[in-house]
């Protein structure tokens, strides 16, 4: 058998899956959609003492919710089932725009977007996605509920500010107002693995085609999702003609400071991010044209 | 420090796991260890050993099996987790002996090649062509992009697909 030996528990309730990590949490990992977690046991890249499977504390967990306020994603609900749903590419394009580059099918049925979250892989799609959508990640424990925004979640490569004892239990956002665009933009070399850099795009744009409002994050060039906010700042306050992209494009390039390493040069991975967000901000300006046209 | 005081029995890496499910129709029942994964479970508990492993970490996709409707990567899930659920394999394809109509163009399409990807890829495929058809070769190379061949013959599992998709919908 390819994993370590461990001590499996699987949780009916929240209320027993957080007792179980109280007890545990020091020595125990969370295991949800496990498309992660199985390959890194797999090759004992990890071994943990107890496992806890909160894949039946139950279905209520499952399914996201759309406010008239925010819409809230709870700890169970599957890559696939976002990625297919009507009401999520309405509201929130560019999460299913995200969750379409995110691996495979066969990868996005089991695998939930809280796991993704909580594993906070800084190359993976959806962190920067989160980042762009202003989340709140709602964190629980047996000590009671804390929220937390993105910027203060993800700390480095596969860190996060949960402790031990605590579960990621939703994360939510507050509902996009209807002058909001976005897009996502990645490079991988092959589809369905990880991007060699991504970037999140949100803008919201007034009557007159001007930027009032945006938020870029670029994945895969830092140990966190990386806000560009001196791209941020030069689109606020303009609208996104022939002379902006290409001054977006040096900006993003001189806010990254990747690392490189066997798929991809540090500067390449600079320029790539340059490219990158010229196309995101492309593809938010074609939507605000279609919308008008 | 650690607080012992819960409810709920607890358990120990000794201890093994009842897993009962449904696999192709059938019920089974098996004692395992908690580490076996699925795909493990599948081959040397149940003897069904059409489900192949290639990767062992959810990259290539030989091991693809379709739980609870859903294609998943059966080496990236833990056999306990598989308790209670229907699952199917490569084995239950064929109905009453007879081929299914994706296996049909598998074999007329030469797209079995070393046979090894296979199971996999017909798994896979047989998932998503119930969600939708599949009627241009790049959306076939799409569907396909989940599973990894090492014979490089990708072009005739693309016409197997195409020809499955439309014929499915001949039927519908």
């Amino acid at each position: 058998m390819k994993p370590g030996r461990f001590t499996y528990h699987s949780p009916r309730s929240l209320d027993e899956a957080l007792a179980t990590l109280q007890v545990y949490g020091d020595d125990a990992k969370v295991l949800a959609g496990g498309q992660s977690l199985m390959p890194m046991l797999n090759f004992r890249l990890a071994r943990f003492e107890h496992l806890v499977d909160v894949n039946r504390v139950g279905a209520e967990y499952a399914e996201p919710t759309f406010g008239d306020t925010r819409i809230t994603i709870p700890l169970l609900v599957r890559q696939r089932r976002v990625e297919r749903s009507a009401e999520a590419a309405a509201v929130l394009p560019v999460l299913t725009e995200a969750l379409q580059q995110v691996a495979h099918p066969q990868i996005r049925n089991r695998g939930t977007i809280c796991g993704s979250l909580a594993h906070a892989d800084p190359a993976a799609e959806l962190p920067s996605v989160l980042s762009v959508l202003d989340a709140t990640f709602t964190i629980a424990s047996s000590r009671g509920v804390r929220e937390v925004p993105a910027e203060e979640f993800f700390l480095f490569h596969l860190t996060t500010s949960l402790e031990p004892d605590e579960l990621l239990l939703q994360v939510s956002v507050p509902r996009p107002p209807a002058n909001q665009f976005s897009a996502f933009s990645e490079f991988a070399t092959r589809r369905g693995d990880f991007a060699l850099a991504g970037v999140a795009a949100v803008c919201e744009v007034d009557a007159a085609g001007v930027v009032t409002a945006c938020r870029i994050a670029a994945a895969g060039v830092a140990p966190t999702p990386h806000r560009l906010t001196d791209v941020e700042a030069l689109v606020t306050g303009a609208s996104l003609g022939d002379d902006l992209l290409p001054e977006a494009e040096a900006a993003a390039r001189a806010q990254v400071d990747p690392t490189g390493d066997i798929h991809a040069s540090a500067e390449y991975r600079s320029r790539l991010t340059g490219v990158l967000v010229k196309r995101a901000l492309a593809d938010i300006r074609g939507k605000l044209e279609a919308t008008r046209a | 420090m650690r607080d012992h005081a819960t409810e709920f029995p607890t358990r120990t890496q000794d201890e093994t796991h009842t897993v009962g499910c449904t696999v192709n129709g059938r019920e089974y029942e098996a004692v395992v260890d908690p580490r076996m994964t699925l795909a493990d479970f599948l081959r040397e508990k149940l003897r069904l050993t059409g489900t192949h492993l290639g990767c062992e970490h959810g990259v290539c996709g030989a091991c693809t099996v379709i739980v609870d409707g859903a294609a998943t990567r059966s080496c990236l899930m833990l056999a306990v987790q598989a308790d209670g659920a229907q699952l199917e394999t490569v084995e239950g394809l064929a109905e009453d002996g007879e081929l299914s109509p994706l296996q049909c163009a598998f074999k007329r399409n030469h797209a079995l090649q070393c046979g090894f990807c296979t199971p996999g890829f017909l798994m896979s495929v047989t998932a998503a062509l119930r969600e939708e058809s599949v009627t241009t070769e790049e959306q076939a190379r799409e569907v396909l992009s989940g599973n990894i061949c090492r014979c490089t013959g990708y072009t005739g599992l693309v016409k197997s697909v195409l020809e499955a998709s439309a014929g499915k919908d001949a039927q519908a």
